[in-house]
């Protein structure tokens, strides 16, 4: 990967107390590229998204956006930086009390001061992008789950961010919606000219749509490599995860006693 | 022996510890919120709005409670009263009970268990589908943006629910006092007329109301905002806002009340 570097992550580690979770994690995510990070539930991805974008500091090691680190700007500073940033939560997190159109909209009118004329034309162009102009009267109780990540998505990139974060944007989604959204993911970056960061346990979609690959184990990157060469890799915890085994580096059993004294044998 | 009182002795001190950060917490909430108020003001629309859903979806229970309980004080009041002749003192008495004391806190438990309630579970449901985060995410602050605005219109509406009760109330105690016992009408309006001072009686009722208000918002958004994001995070809050306010209200009633007879 030789472009520039949009985010850097260099030898950090964060605990969740005394629980440690990312263990000198190194990441380049250079700009205009769409990467994934994959790992099994519970391996730190989302506390990645969660310090990239300022809600929590690491212990040590450094997150620089855009040249600047962000546990170092005062609120400010992390407020100006966030408005570059879009964020699409793992359900969406559409404000349930408006309609799909102010959701659209909620950022452009927090945010600018542009007249109600024109932020209808963009919100009709940002839905129209994600195929749902015509949901924008409705409420987000009144979308399937597919079509709400969309509107999500869609208000994620109200204001043409820089960056764009996905916590598990294919989580509980039918196969036409996974690739639907994977397609969107896409084509936004693109459109755009933004970077993406996908953070994902979805192999197969994720191989279709991304740059880059990242692959986390137990806080710490264990192999990364462009779609073509993890479909190529002989390593084993890639193939397991890859072919979805049940068993191998990540095995099928938690730690437990012997079996035969637990059956009283 | 010593080892369980010791052990007893620690989970109370552990307790009490912990009840106090939470009111240094909910102090310290209650601080930002007025930090943070200033696009409550602003954009007086998005208080309104939240107005209208604290304060105008509350107003049947409040109307219907305040008639009854004017109704029951027009009952009870003339029983008594009839006992020492004095039955034309009922709109004096209909009309203080509830301008100093039943407007004032019934309105306000009415409004901690109708919309105190609501606000917690709203913004404690808000937290857990990452609303809040994802407004963060935006750069927008979400204590301006969401809790101040309920704040104020709490503040604003439990005044008005009181007074609006105590209206009620007055017009019930009539109902039953005038139009089906009989008690003479001149004298019922011009007894409340008369012995229901505008300072002493109507304005502590509202500084009593506006206080109560306070109270209930900050306690119902703090419990929201604090809860765990869970159902039984959320549930528990909820439960706690109800009893703790309606705690908050009776203590605070009681403290107010004393100050006020004291100043009278």
């Amino acid at each position: 990967m030789s472009s520039e570097a949009l985010v850097e992550i260099r030898d950090v580690n964060f605990a969740y107390g005394k629980r440690p979770i990312l263990k000198g994690m190194n990441l380049t995510f250079p700009k205009n590229k769409v990467i994934a990070v994959m790992g099994g539930s519970g391996c730190g991805k989302t506390t990645l998204l969660r310090l990239i974008g300022g809600s929590i500091k690491p212990t040590s090691g450094h997150v620089k956006v855009n040249g600047q680190i962000i546990h170092e700007l005062d609120r400010a500073g992390l407020y100006a930086m966030r408005r570059k940033m879009g964020m699409l939560f793992q359900f969406g997190a559409l404000f349930t009390d408006m309609s799909v159109y102010d959701n659209v909209a909620f950022q452009m009118r927090e945010h600018t001061n542009l007249p109600e004329e024109m932020i209808r034309d963009l919100v009709m162009m940002k839905l129209h992008a994600v195929g749902l102009r015509g949901t924008h009267d409705l409420m987000p109780a009144e979308l399937s789950g597919g079509m709400a990540r969309r509107v999500a998505l869609a208000r994620t990139v109200a204001l043409d961010p820089m960056l764009i974060m996905y916590d598990e944007p294919f989580a509980g989604l039918d196969p036409i919606s996974l690739t639907v959204v994977g397609n969107l993911i896409r084509r936004l970056n693109d459109a755009l000219g933004a970077t993406s960061i996908v953070v994902t346990h979805d192999v197969q979609e994720s191989l279709k749509i991304v740059d880059y690959l990242y692959f986390v184990a137990d806080g710490a990157i264990i192999a990364e490599g462009t779609p073509e060469e993890i479909r190529a890799s002989t390593k084993p915890f890639v193939q397991q995860f890859v072919h979805g085994e049940m068993d191998g580096p990540v095995p099928f059993h938690f730690p437990g006693g012997d079996y035969k004294k637990d059956l009283n044998l | 022996m010593i080892a369980a009182i010791t052990e007893n002795l620690t989970g109370i001190g552990r307790r009490v510890v912990s009840a106090v950060w939470r009111i240094g917490n909910g102090t310290r909430f209650l601080g930002l919120i007025l930090f943070h108020s200033g696009t409550s003001f602003r954009r007086f629309r998005l208080t309104v709005k939240e107005l209208f859903f604290s304060g105008v979806m509350s107003l049947i229970i409040i109307l219907v409670a305040g008639m009854f309980v004017g109704m029951v004080l027009g009952l009870q009041g003339y029983e008594t009263l009839k006992r020492y002749g004095s039955e034309s003192a009922l709109g004096s008495l209909v009309a203080l009970s509830l301008v100093r004391e039943l407007g004032p806190v019934l309105a306000a438990l009415l409004f901690a268990s109708r919309a105190g309630s609501a606000m917690t579970a709203e913004i404690g449901l808000m937290k857990a589908t990452e609303q809040i985060s994802a407004m963060e995410m935006m750069a927008i602050n979400p204590i301006a943006r969401v809790v101040a605005p309920r704040f104020w219109a709490g503040v604003l509406a439990v005044p008005l629910l009181a007074a609006m009760f105590s209206v009620m109330g007055v017009f019930g105690g009539y109902l039953v006092g005038v139009v089906l016992i009989g008690v003479d009408e001149g004298s019922f309006w011009s007894q409340m007329q008369s012995t229901v001072d505008f300072r002493y009686d109507v304005l502590n009722g509202v500084i009593k109301s506006c206080v109560f208000g306070v109270a209930v918002t900050a306690i119902a958004l703090f419990e929201g905002y604090d809860a765990p994001p869970t159902a039984e995070g959320v549930s528990g809050a909820t439960t706690r806002t109800v009893v703790e306010s309606s705690l908050a209200i009776l203590i605070l009633d009681f403290i107010l009340t004393a100050l006020m007879i004291q100043e009278g």
